[in-house]
């Protein structure tokens, strides 16, 4: 059996994506910018597109900013707010431990250029809440940045009163949403959101799109100079195919975000169930405030990579925390900020499902993830020396 | 591409040498569960120095399973003397190569087999350079990637 369990990584195009961005490839293949019949279709399409978008977002079509992805909206983000923020002096912007590295590596970029990062402790389950922020929140904060869900444990952040927060304190809120677009609602006015960052491949939309809403009267800076492209914020030819199909997934999730949402977290709560019985694991992040398809578990006297090779020769393709898997030393910076200790955060595995999982689907993970996690710690001189006392159990 | 060659999957599927050795003559353990890999060697000689049995038991990714694996196949019926001139180099050549990121895990195989004969002189009263093992005092192989 082959089960796809890696939809926070990527998700497989919707035959509704595929079919607009083909449309869009056989005929508005002009360039947006051209004057001529052509090249006004495409910006036609682009313009129906960025409405679309905008709909699903709760906002107006010119607060729409097309981007290459979810890393460059975060970049342009946080790299607006800082710089009207330095114009007014203020130099401090407040983000968390476990955002994702397009959000925390802009921060260090902006640290070395003088500016103060406050990153807020996420807690045991993966949460924060707007105390902390009202708390954090100085005269000289120029920006707060919080994800509105996880893309490693899911959870899912308070992020209409965060947004409230920083609305009554007057400081701008950006939220990466790369993972909870099109999985959950999404309303930019409603949850005082200022800035917001999505990216096509997380809702069954195409790879190297997604988009930046920033409110009516936020000057964004440039990333990308160049032509006069998105209101001369954004340079370079607009990636039409790309953009009409990202809309199209859009706003098909959104349509069926309800349904799906009830689908998959049915299939969460049956695989979290049934993991959960292996001995000495646990759930990473908290159970219930967590997005539909995320299942994040820690397996003590294991490591992950090789998890996901033997899964993977099962058919069943996950992702881990591990450094192995990284390709760096330490192990997932999401999970150290929930505080697992390095020896069982290298023991991480993530399956993330979508509304196309199926029981069956799940019931073969369930059956493969124990078989392989004894098959490993019967291999391990760690999961020895545990069973043995001579080392204690952490999990 | 695929992420190892079909040699470092072959051995990752099917470890040869996994387990223990009850009466081991020595017994070497390297890494820390902290980094993410631990390999533990257990190796048995005959009268002449042979090594009559080796096993391994290793917590760490599909490349330090294999390599685990790969070593102590390639120790196996060998004097102490080759024992001890084997190079995780020998071992990434014997695996068809490793990604760049990975070789640490070679450097591993090759750290807790001669950990494991450190402690069969250890145990035996039998004297040696203490230079030969200077690379296992610390966490050296944290630091190759």
């Amino acid at each position: 059996m082959k089960v796809y369990a890696d939809n926070a990584a990527t998700t497989k195009m919707s035959p509704t994506a595929i079919s607009a961005m083909v449309t869009a490839m056989e005929t508005t293949y002009g360039n947006p910018s051209s004057l001529y019949t052509i090249g006004q279709e495409a910006a036609e399409a682009l313009q129906a597109a960025r409405e679309t978008v905008a709909k699903c977002l709760g906002c107006e079509a010119r607060e729409i900013t097309f981007t290459s992805g979810g890393s460059e909206a975060d970049n342009q983000a946080i790299v607006s707010a800082a710089m009207l923020g330095q114009r007014r002096g203020k130099k401090h912007i407040i983000s968390t431990a476990f955002e994702h590295h397009a959000v925390l590596h802009t921060l260090d970029k902006l640290k070395k250029q003088g500016f103060e990062v406050e990153l807020l402790d996420v807690h045991e389950t993966g949460l924060i809440t707007p105390e902390q922020v009202a708390a954090a929140i100085r005269p000289d904060t120029c920006l707060v940045t919080i994800m509105y869900a996880n893309n490693e444990i899911g959870t899912i952040e308070p992020i209409a009163e965060i947004g409230a927060v920083c609305k009554e304190k007057g400081v701008l809120f950006h939220t990466d949403a790369v993972q909870a677009a099109g999985h959950l609602h999404i309303n930019v006015k409603e949850q005082n959101i200022d800035m917001l960052s999505l990216s096509g491949h997380k809702f069954h939309g195409p790879k190297g799109v997604g988009v930046l809403y920033a409110r009516r009267g936020i000057m964004l800076t440039n990333i990308i100079e160049g032509g006069a492209q998105e209101r001369g914020k954004r340079a370079g030819t607009e990636n039409v195919p790309g953009i009409v199909a990202m809309a199209a997934a859009l706003k098909e999730a959104c349509d069926n975000i309800d349904a799906n949402a009830a689908k998959v977290t049915a299939l969460r709560d049956r695989l979290i169930d049934g993991l959960s019985k292996i001995p000495h694991c646990a759930l990473n992040g908290d159970r219930v405030r967590r997005l539909p398809g995320n299942v994040n578990f820690c397996f003590e006297g294991i490591e992950g990579e090789s998890l996901l090779l033997l899964l993977d020769q099962k058919g069943i393709s996950a992702s881990s925390g591990s450094a192995c898997t990284s390709g760096s030393l330490d192990p997932s910076h999401v999970l150290l900020a929930i505080g697992r200790v390095h020896d069982v955060a290298h023991g991480s595995l993530r399956l993330s499902l979508c509304e196309e999982n199926t029981e069956e689907e799940v019931d073969y993970i369930l059956q493969a993830v124990p078989e392989v996690v004894q098959y490993l710690r019967n291999m391990s001189p760690v999961w020895r020396d545990l069973m043995e006392g001579k080392r204690q159990f952490i999990l | 591409m695929a992420l190892y060659s079909e040699k470092v999957m072959d051995h990752f599927l099917h470890p040869r040498n996994v387990g223990v050795i009850a009466d081991a003559d020595g017994v070497g353990e390297v890494g820390n569960a902290k980094c993410g890999d631990i390999m533990k060697i257990y190796l048995k000689f005959d009268e002449n120095q042979n090594v009559q049995d080796v096993k391994f038991e290793t917590f760490g990714c599909g490349s330090a399973i294999a390599s685990s694996s790969m070593a102590t196949e390639m120790i196996m019926g060998k004097p102490l003397s080759q024992v001890l001139e084997l190079t995780n180099k020998a071992v990434t050549e014997a695996l068809d190569g490793l990604p760049a990121h990975k070789l640490h895990c070679s450097v591993l195989a090759e750290e807790a087999i001669k950990a494991a004969v450190k402690d069969y002189y250890d145990k035996n009263g039998i004297e040696y350079d203490p230079a030969m093992f200077a690379q296992l005092e610390d966490c050296e192989n944290c630091d190759i990637h």
